[in-house]
């Protein structure tokens, strides 16, 4: 199955607005009720979805219902205020989730 | 372990024998590949870290330029500059096999790089310049970013479920038709015995008279 797809950024205003020069469609969100009828409306249209980590990490269930799909892929990036660890911890995740133990990480 | 539910005779020992082959035989065969599915995402894994680590600080760079930019000229203005892309980002998203899990595969096409910047320089900043070139640079890292930590998202899961698949074999279904075949042996053994029994003692009664 090959489509076109497109991409979505989804974070703070302050946060976005530079991704749109590059020809990326970006949505704005202020929390988390915002974030999750925003998710609803473009899990259907886009491939990829980029959301700052900052909502990410308020709408954790809602990603986490979307990753059994191929698609969209919704990936956390850092905001403007720079990272917060959430993108990490959701690797370190996996690792857990599917050796039993993380190997990766040791700290 | 409790035995199946099911009467002792030949027949049914024979079907479960059949059934012990085929789950030993499938026991075998999960387990091979969820050897290789770890050794799959094991690899993956360790390239979605790196790649994230490199893109955090890049994205966290680029957004900081792009900050500096909107502190120095108006919102207005960085926004109206921003308003009308000249570029866009097209990908073509299809799927790829690792295991028997759909994974995502992107194909980018990247807009050329001379016209990226939509917008005159006069009215703004040179920040935000040097954001956009970063963000337009880092958009092809993004997706890669995107499609890798996608396939260790899909491909834990589902090491997971193939876990509990092993496991379920291993330790429930394999003893249970164990434990039922040596009840059904014990069974037909002793009834054998007691045919026999019952044998002698009428042949020996019908001795006596």
């Amino acid at each position: 199955m090959i489509k076109s797809g497109k991409i979505a950024v989804i974070g703070d205003k302050d946060s976005v607005l530079a991704f749109r020069a590059v020809g990326v469609e970006t949505f704005c969100s202020n929390g988390m009720f915002e974030t999750n009828d925003l998710l609803k409306k473009l899990k259907d249209e886009y491939a990829v979805i980029f959301i700052t980590e900052e909502l990410a990490a308020q709408v954790e269930e809602t990603l986490n219902r979307l990753k059994s799909r191929a698609y969209p892929a919704v990936i956390p990036i850092p905001g403007g205020l720079g990272t917060n660890g959430f993108g990490l911890k959701g690797i370190k995740r996996d690792v857990e989730k599917a050796i039993g133990a993380d190997i990766l990480f040791d700290d | 372990m409790a035995r199946l539910a099911v009467n002792p005779t030949r027949m049914e020992l024979r079907r479960l024998k059949t059934r012990l082959k085929t789950a030993t035989r499938g026991h075998k065969l999960l387990k091979d590949k969820s050897d290789e599915m770890v050794r799959r995402f094991m690899e993956m894994v360790r390239l979605n870290k790196s790649l994230r680590e490199e893109i955090e600080g890049e994205v966290a760079e680029a957004l900081r330029s792009f900050m500096l930019a909107r502190a120095v000229s108006s919102s207005e203005d960085i926004e109206q500059a921003l308003s009308m892309p000249k570029v866009e980002v097209v990908l073509e998203a299809g799927t790829k096999n690792i295991m028997g899990v759909d994974v995502p595969d992107v194909k980018i096409t990247m807009p050329t790089p001379e016209d990226l910047l939509p917008y005159a320089f006069a009215g703004t900043p040179s920040d935000l310049d040097s954001a956009v070139i970063k963000i337009s640079t880092l958009t092809e890292k993004l997706l890669r970013l995107a499609e890798v930590e996608k396939t260790c998202n899909m491909l834990a899961d589902e090491i997971e479920k193939n876990r509990r698949r092993v496991n379920a074999l291993e330790y429930v279904m394999i003893p249970q038709l164990n434990e039922t075949i040596k009840y059904i042996l014990m069974k037909l053994d002793e009834n054998e015995r007691g045919n026999l029994t019952r044998l002698m003692k009428v042949k020996s009664m019908m001795q006596e008279n």
